[in-house]
């Protein structure tokens, strides 16, 4: 049970949240002129990183607003949540094989 | 050639108290160069090198796996096995599978346990009974076994079962697959190794691959914890690993990582005879040879790579079994444990070449590959001999995503096996 630092209400446990996967992944800003390649990147491809992950999730039971996460996807160690638009917090990136 | 398994070397054996018995596989060190090098020593890899053997007479082959033989979700999965899905392309791809799963025991000489003990789907909405229909028609206009049972049909597979759901979700009847059932899965992890190691494949256990050699786009060899390989061609087969080796190559797959849960129970006398799975409170079950119900439940809600599941789904999961079949309430579960599936956008599986030359995956099987493995290997090897698609496996290519010819088998599957 991950216990999620909702940046408004605080720590939470996690089925009060749910998953908005990869964060910092901008939609395109011209649809109607970029290739399907790269609508194929936005819409399906994921970094889905064995290590630090950013993502995003909403507190659908809580507070109901959108935040992100840095979070290990190995360890589950929590890194730090921070609201939409803010620059993450410095972390120690890491992978695993 | 390998001492075959028969009633006469048990009996032989015998008299040598069992010590003497030959070891099934070799453990190799690795040699510098390959024809092919496979990735990952689960199921589908296993079998991708015996087909190579077997049929493309491709013997200069290695398997390399990071940990041991089956330790991925081979080893760790409910073994459900049908071939009921939806759309042509994926009847094609599961038929193909679930048909030789029925001479596997003999082809390998090697019990696989296979026992087609029916598969039951319950349904327990409207919608559910409307979609299932609409799947049992489709599969037997391919030609696949596939039957609508009635509540009290349902109720004389499984006695045990409470039709009423607990009021919530009422059996309203479901699909029955006669020819589907369970396996024993580290039985096919062996038996393949076996058959493969036979024909000349070396296995390498406790091998990571830690990198690509790729030169003017394309692959060169392996990098690994034993040392660099040179190979001709790499397939890679690491299931919920695929992204952290796409990675590695240089491009992005559309999969996400989740660990998949399931558990067993204490050995009771045989009261479940058939698998029954409900896709609407995910909660499938079955009773192994053993006595202990086997007991599988829905992925995580996140993307993770640690081989457990998180708590609120096996509360989730055992509140849908204890409703479903209120006598097993004061059963005990004796283990827990996770697997990290590859899960895709429709539900299907990957077998495609890739972006760099000589490099082909075969992975998005997330949480129901196991009943594909025999098919799956069959038909990426002669992907990878052939460096085109196998014809079965051509929808399931990486185009797809690009394309948009997605195959959605979310009602076949759902976190269904
Ligand atoms: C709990 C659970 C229940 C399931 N139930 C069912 C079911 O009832 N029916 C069904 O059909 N399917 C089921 N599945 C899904 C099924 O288990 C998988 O789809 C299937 O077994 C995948 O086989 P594989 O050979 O591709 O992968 P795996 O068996 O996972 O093999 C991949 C191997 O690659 C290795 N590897 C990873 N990275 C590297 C590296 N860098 N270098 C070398 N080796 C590496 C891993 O160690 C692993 O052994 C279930 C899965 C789980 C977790
Ligand atoms: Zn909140």
């Amino acid at each position: 049970m991950l216990l999620i630092p909702c940046p408004y209400c605080g720590e939470r446990a996690e089925n009060e949240f749910s998953y908005g996967g990869e964060a910092h992944k901008p939609r395109p800003e011209v649809p109607e002129e970029i290739s399907d390649a790269t609508w194929a990147d936005y819409v399906f491809l994921q970094k889905n990183t064995k290590g630090t992950y950013y993502e995003r999730w909403i507190h659908s039971h809580g507070c109901r607003r959108w935040f992100n996460l840095v979070r290990d996807t190995l360890t589950h160690e929590i890194h730090g949540a921070y609201r939409m638009g803010e620059a993450p917090p410095k972390v120690d990136e890491k992978t695993y094989v | 050639m390998k001492a075959r398994y028969s009633i006469f070397s048990l009996a032989r054996n015998a008299l040598s108290s069992h010590e003497n018995w030959p070891q099934a596989w070799r453990s190799p060190e690795p040699k510098k160069e390959y024809d092919v090098v496979i990735v990952g020593g689960g199921g589908h890899g296993l079998v991708t090198a015996y087909y190579l053997a077997k049929e493309h007479g491709i013997t200069n082959v290695a398997v390399i796996e990071k940990g041991w033989l089956g330790g991925g979700n081979t080893g760790r999965n409910t073994t459900i096995v049908r071939s009921n899905y939806m759309w042509d392309e994926s009847a094609a791809l599961y038929e193909h599978s679930l048909k030789l799963w029925e001479n596997m025991t003999k082809e390998l000489n090697f019990n696989v346990m296979f026992s087609q003990r029916g598969v039951l789907n319950l349904a327990h909405t409207l919608n559910e009974v409307r979609i299932t229909k609409r799947r049992i028609h489709a599969n037997r206009l391919n030609g696949i076994d596939s039957e609508w049972v009635e509540p009290e049909q349902v109720k004389e597979w499984v006695p045990i079962i409470d039709l009423r759901g607990n009021g919530r979700y009422p059996v309203l009847g479901g699909s029955l697959q006669r020819r589907g059932g369970t396996a024993r899965h580290d039985a096919v992890a062996w038996g393949y190794a076996r058959a493969a190691d036979a024909l000349g494949v070396d296995i390498i256990q406790q091998c990571a691959v830690e990198g690509f050699d790729i030169e003017d786009g394309r692959v060169t060899g392996v990098r690994t914890s034993k040392g660099a390989i040179k190979a001709k061609k790499v397939g890679v087969v690491v299931a919920g690993h695929a992204g952290v080796l796409a990675n590695m190559a240089g491009f992005k797959l559309p999969i996400n990582s989740r660990p998949l849960q399931a558990l067993v129970s204490e050995p009771v006398k045989p009261c479940v005879h058939c698998v029954v799975m409900a896709g609407a409170v995910h909660a499938y079950i079955s009773q192994s040879d053993k006595g202990e119900l086997v007991i599988g439940a829905g992925t995580d809600a996140y993307n993770s790579y640690a081989q457990w599941g998180s708590n609120p789904v096996t509360e989730d999961t055992l509140a849908a079994i204890c409703e479903l079949y209120p006598l097993f309430r004061r059963m005990r579960m004796m283990r827990q444990w996770g697997g990290v599936v590859d899960t895709c956008p429709d539900a299907s599986p990957i077998i495609s070449t890739t972006p760099v030359k000589g490099l082909y995956f075969n992975c998005g099987w997330g949480t129901g590959g196991f009943k594909a493995t025999p098919g799956s290997g069959h038909i990426f090897a002669d992907t990878v001999a052939n460096d085109r698609p196998h014809p079965i496996a051509e929808p399931f290519s990486l185009e797809r995503f690009k394309t948009g010819f997605l195959i959605d088998e979310h009602a076949a599957a759902g976190v269904a096996h």
